[in-house]
Formats: C-alpha cells, structure tokens, sequence
C-alpha cells in the first residue's frame, strides 16, 4: 500500500504544479482516474483476471515519476529502433515528446499534450471514452497523469501511405514511472497503419505504463502494430482499446519481446455491424520473463467478423499467460469469430497458461477456439531429419515458423523483416 | 537368394538381413532379409498390420522403432547407427504415408533448407533462393503444379492428395539414391495416381533404387517393378516377378498369411 499512496503523493504534487495549467475537464478526468486507483489498489492474484501474474515488483516497489531527460538522444542513437527515416512519427523518451527527433503533421499527428490546447473539442470527445477505468488500476492511474502521449487524426477518406511510427524510448533511468496515453482517431473511410513502438535505451529497471485508444469509424480500415522490446528489466503494463464503427476494419498486430514483467490488456469493441477485427499476437519470452495477454473482443453489433491469433515461444523459465475474452452480445447475430492461442514450450521449465472465455448471448453464431501447449511436435521434427535437415537446425526451423506464422499477417513489409531479423537473432543465441 | 528378376550386375544399394524391429515392446518385423541392387524397383506387398510401414520407417530411422537385431547395409555401411539426416545426405528418401505439417514454414523454404544441408554434405554450394527457384520450376512441372503451393506452410491445409504430390515433389528435387515410398498410392484418386506414378517412372534411372511399399496393386499397374515381395507377420514370405503382384490382387493374402503362420 504505501506505493499506492507514494503514487497517489506524486498526483497531488505533479497536479498542483507542472498539470495545473490543464482544462478543467481534462483535471475532471485525472481526478477521476486517482480516486479509482485510490480506490482499487494494485491488483492481487485473488482477482480472477489477475490469477497468473503477480505485479508484486511493481506494488511493493517504489517508482517516481520521469523527470524530463536532461539529454535529448541524437538520431543515430534512436535509429536502430526505427523502421524506416521517412514519413510521420512521434518519439518520445520517458514520455516526454522529442521534437527534434520527430516528424509530426500540423495538428493531426502530434503530441498530446499539444492538441489538448488545440484541438480541444476531438481530444475531449475521445480521450477516456474507451479505455475502461472502473475495474483497471493501471488504467486508472494512467488517466490520473493523462499529458503526454501520441496523438494520430486521419480525416474522412484520407489516406495515410507509409505507417506513422510511434516511438517510447525509456533512456533505462532506474526505478521511474511514465505514464504515455495515446489516442488515434480514424475518421470513417480513412485508412492509416501505425506502429507504436516500446524500447530502451538503457537497463532500468523502470516502469512503463500505457493506455493507447484507437477508435476507427465507419468503413474505415487501420493496421495497428505495436511492438515492445523493452529493457529485460523492465515493468510494462499496457492497454490498448479499440472501438469499431460499422463495416470498419482493424488488423492488431502485437508483438512481445522484452520485460521482466509485461501485462497487455488488449479490448476491441465492434460496435457497428459489418465489422472485421484481426488479432495477431507473439509473445517470445526466455529467462525468467513473464509475459500477459489479456484479451477482450466484444462483438455488440451484428455480422462481425474477429480472428484472433496468438503465438507464444517460450524458453528457459519464463512464463506465458493468454486470456482470451469473447463476447457476443444480445442482437449480434452472425458473428463469425476465431480463436487460436498455440503455446511453444523449449524447456521443461518453461509453462504456459491459456484460457479462453466465451460468453454467447445470441443464438446465430459461429464461435470457435482453440489452444494448445506443448513442445515441438516430434512427427515434424522427424519430418524434417527425414529431409537432411540437422536436429538443432530442425528445431531452430520449427520454432522459427512458429513465429513466423504470426508475422506472416503483417503488411509492413520493413516491420516483418526486422521483427524476423530479431526472432532469429534470440534463437540463434 | 536375391530376389527374383534381380539382375546379377551391380552392386547391392541396400541388403538387410535377420532384422528384427519393435514398437512399443511389440516386436513387428521379425526376421526380414531383402537386398535391392542400383537401379532396381522394388515393392513390398502384404495386408494391414504385416510390418510394410514398419519396414519402411525403421529404414528411415524413426526414433520411435527399437531394432532388436539384424543389420541393413546402405552402400555397404551401417545404416541403423545413422542418424535420420545422416541417412537423408547419404541418399535415403522416405515419402510418407502421413505427411507432416509444419507450421509457418513455407513450402519453398523447406525444400530449400533440405536441398541445401544434402549439398552442404556433399561439398557443393548452397542455393539462394533465385537459383533454386530455377531447381524447383522444372521439378514443378513434373508432378503437374505450378508455384502457388510454394508459398503455403508445408503441408497445411494440403488435401490428401496434396500431401503426396508434395513427396514426390521432395522427391525430385532431393534427387536421393535409394526411396522408399510408403503407401503413397493410399487415399489417391485415378488421376493422381498417375501424376504420382509417371513422377516415379521419369525419377528412375541405373542409379537410384525404389523400394515401394502399398497394400494394393494398383500403382503397380503404372510403375512396373523388378521384383515384389509379400511382407506377412513380420516376414518376407513370398518374393516374384511384378506377375506377383497380379496373382495378389486375385487371391487376396490369406493363402500367403497361412503359409506364414506353417512355415
């Protein structure tokens, strides 16, 4: 508890100081967000969406807000975290907006802090409307510190050619919190792809702690990336919300490599009918990393379509949990919705935890889901010997493609052959 | 006694004698002598349960077989000390009965990865991928497809009759000494078959040996071989001419199961 209130501390001070200057509504939202942390507390492994993953390191640490970095990084520093130099993209370290480092666009790819004076009345429509607080500490106390973050606005019918990358540098300060609190909204017909980017520049450990709302109206269609390869010494807990509008469609790709200890809850809501949702995940974890997955789909509307794919790799003593949440609502007829969580075991010590949740409320549906966890399948290893192909390398192939089923979704080309290069280079090693 | 038809020229690519194999504690070959000379086609008859997969697996080195005694020489080494790849780079092919899928991998990447560790073997210079593409595209041609299987996961999703064009496409392209084909006519409709089966016919040639094994005669009736023998309990109990093969398809196995159970 005493976190909790060192937390709760550094609110007040950081809202009687360097926040003050805030609209009134936006202080309406943080107050809200610290009187719900207040409230709930850390989350214990007695609550039933919290039974596999302690979050003891962070309750019973001690984490003070990021100061602004006392040295900007240059370019060369930040760019082997860069997919490519050109086009739009916001980078931020300890959560603090560079701009000298980033390549915004007038008043719709930007920082958040920046469209909260200029762009009032779209940031107050959505910031906070999707990402749910009353049940989520974390997401809660990350609108208490509501400021910075990226902001991303596709207009009706625009196009957005090359993916804006979003960039959350931890310069590895030890023992530090940021909160980034992202929204993306994507006007109905627009079409952007976005990779949203987790890393570090040093070892920590610190604390990350995200909420990204991504909300896609009518027809649209967004291809969100998000990839975390924080420090190994990490804490990273994250949301990211999406809400659907009709006929739209999102590909939610995620992939996680780093952390000590990460936690992704992942919520989509196909509010309108028509819609088409596809959830891509890895996680590929060794040591002692514990990786969570936490994933909501909420089919509220009729003939909707959700895949959701998730692929864990998992060596050493590390641990793998996946949730998969799926509910139809009343009235959503003709949902259409996949489920696959495959878990890769490469040692006896390795564990993996998967469970699916379905809760159907309508009677015209189609529903499946599957999961497995277990090692290599034996019949392809043999398969592959059979073929000249050495054991070691045959095991390296088979937990390649394990992974590479998942990046195979992806439309990046440049973000697929660099998430490649680094699935090979960890089973290399 | 080599078998029937054998030409007396040539030297013996595989000669197994007295082996004896178990799974699972249940010992399923229980004695089987056979040599099979370069550029020879043989094929192993016999009804479910009579040891032909056995045969052909424990050949390939599935881990799952204990050999109890007996020996099989390939080119005249130990073959059952070798591991699996070691028997694949030295020229035994085994085409599956159940092909495996294997997620993620790309068809093409596989047979790549393949070709290549038997080149590496042989002090050759791997591939790139453009270079074999080249390899593959005449291959292709051969059992009738073009390259849109090459980009899908090896085997998944493949219809049956995928799977086994699928061998023989590895087939062609691995290019091995001595395969060993493990009912591949089984679940295959008349056209495949014979895609399957004029494969095969291109495929032979002086230095490389087949050795066939099917429950039916019917791909027999498209790939004639030199010599066919009848696998019952865990024995060769009859070995002929491909007229044998007929005689089978006639009679049926029981008269060869009691002689068996006689002898």
């Amino acid at each position: 508890m005493a976190h909790v209130e060192q937390l709760v501390g550094s609110y007040r001070a950081w809202a009687a100081n360097g926040a003050s200057g805030a609209p009134s509504w936006l202080k309406d939202l943080r107050e809200g967000g610290i009187a719900r942390f207040h409230d709930l507390g850390f989350p214990n492994m007695k609550q039933e969406a919290w039974r596999f993953t302690s979050v003891a390191p962070i309750a019973e640490g001690s984490f003070e807000l990021a100061q602004p970095p006392a040295r900007t990084p240059k370019l060369d520093d930040i760019r082997p975290f860069l997919l490519f130099e050109t086009g739009y993209r916001l980078v931020f370290l300890d959560g603090f907006f560079q701009p000298s480092l980033s390549t915004p666009f007038f008043d719709d790819i930007q920082s958040l802090a920046h469209v909260v004076a200029h762009r009032q009345d779209l940031v107050r429509q959505h910031l906070g409307t999707y990402a749910a607080t009353q049940d989520r500490p974390f997401s809660a106390l990350n609108t208490a510190f509501v400021h910075e973050g990226a902001f991303v606005h596709v207009p009706a019918k625009a196009t957005i050619a090359e993916p804006i990358q979003l960039l959350f540098l931890a310069s590895g300060a030890k023992q530090v919190v940021s909160h980034p609190r992202n929204l993306v909204v994507i006007e109905r017909e627009a079409r952007a792809s976005i990779v949203e980017t987790y890393a570090s520049l040093g070892q920590g450990p610190y604390w990350t702690n995200s909420v990204t709302e991504v909300v896609v109206g009518e027809g649209a269609r967004v291809d969100y990336h998000r990839v975390q390869r924080e420090s190994e010494r990490a804490y990273h807990v994250a949301t990211t919300q999406t809400h659907q509008g009709r006929d739209s469609t999102v590909h939610l790709h995620t992939v996680a490599f780093g952390a000590a200890l990460a936690r992704h809850d992942i919520g989509a809501v196909m509010a309108g009918p028509g819609g088409t949702l596809i959830l891509n995940g890895l996680y590929l974890l060794a040591g002692q990393q514990h990786a969570d997955h936490h994933t909501t789909i909420d089919h509220a509307a009729d003939h909707c379509e959700s895949h959701e794919y998730f692929n864990g790799v998992l060596d050493e003593k590390s641990r793998g949990v996946f949730t998969g949440r799926i509910i139809v609502r009343p009235g959503a007829q003709k949902t259409d919705s996949k489920q696959t969580n495959n878990n890769l075991l490469l040692s006896t010590d390795a564990h993996a935890d998967s469970q699916p949740q379905l809760e159907i409320y309508a009677d015209d549906v189609k529903c499946t889901h599957g999961s497995t966890v277990g090692p290599l399948d034996p019949r392809a290893l043999f398969y592959l010997r059979s073929r000249g192909v050495g054991e070691a390398e045959a095991r390296r192939l088979m937990t390649y493609g394990f992974a590479a089923e998942i990046l195979g979704r992806m439309d990046v080309a440049a973000l697929r052959a660099e998430l490649d290069r680094i699935v090979r280079d960890r089973l290399a090693a | 006694m080599p078998g029937h038809g054998t030409r007396d020229t040539g030297h013996a690519l595989l000669e197994v004698k007295g082996l004896r194999v178990a799974v699972a504690g249940n010992e399923i070959l229980k004695g089987v002598d056979l040599a099979i000379r370069e550029g020879e086609v043989h094929a192993i008859m016999g009804p479910n349960g009579s040891g032909k997969s056995t045969l052909a697996q424990v050949l390939a080195g599935h881990p799952a077989y204990t050999v109890l005694a007996g020996s099989a020489k390939y080119e005249g080494k130990g073959l059952l000390s070798m591991k699996p790849e070691e028997r694949a780079r030295a020229g035994v092919f085994l085409a599956f009965q159940y092909p495996v899928e294997i997620r993620g991998i790309t068809n093409s990447y596989f047979l790549r990865s393949a070709l290549n560790a038997l080149r590496r073997e042989r002090g050759e210079p791997e591939l790139d991928p453009i270079d074999f593409l080249q390899v593959l595209e005449q291959k292709l041609k051969a059992i009738g497809w073009d390259d849109s299987m090459m980009n899908r996961p090896v085997n998944e999703g493949f219809s049956g009759g995928e799977k086994k064009r699928n061998e023989i496409l590895q087939l062609a392209v691995l290019e091995p000494r001595l395969a060993i084909l493990d009912e591949t006519d089984s679940g295959l409709d008349i056209d495949a078959l014979k895609t399957v089966a004029h494969a095969v016919n291109q495929l032979r040639g002086p230095k490389r040996s087949f050795l066939i094994v099917t429950h039916y005669q019917r791909l027999l009736n498209h790939i004639t071989p030199d010599v066919v023998h009848v696998l019952a309990d865990g024995r060769i109990v009859k070995s002929g001419g491909p007229e044998l093969a007929h005689e089978l398809e006639a009679k049926g196995y029981d008269w060869l199961r009691d002689a068996a159970m006689v002898s």
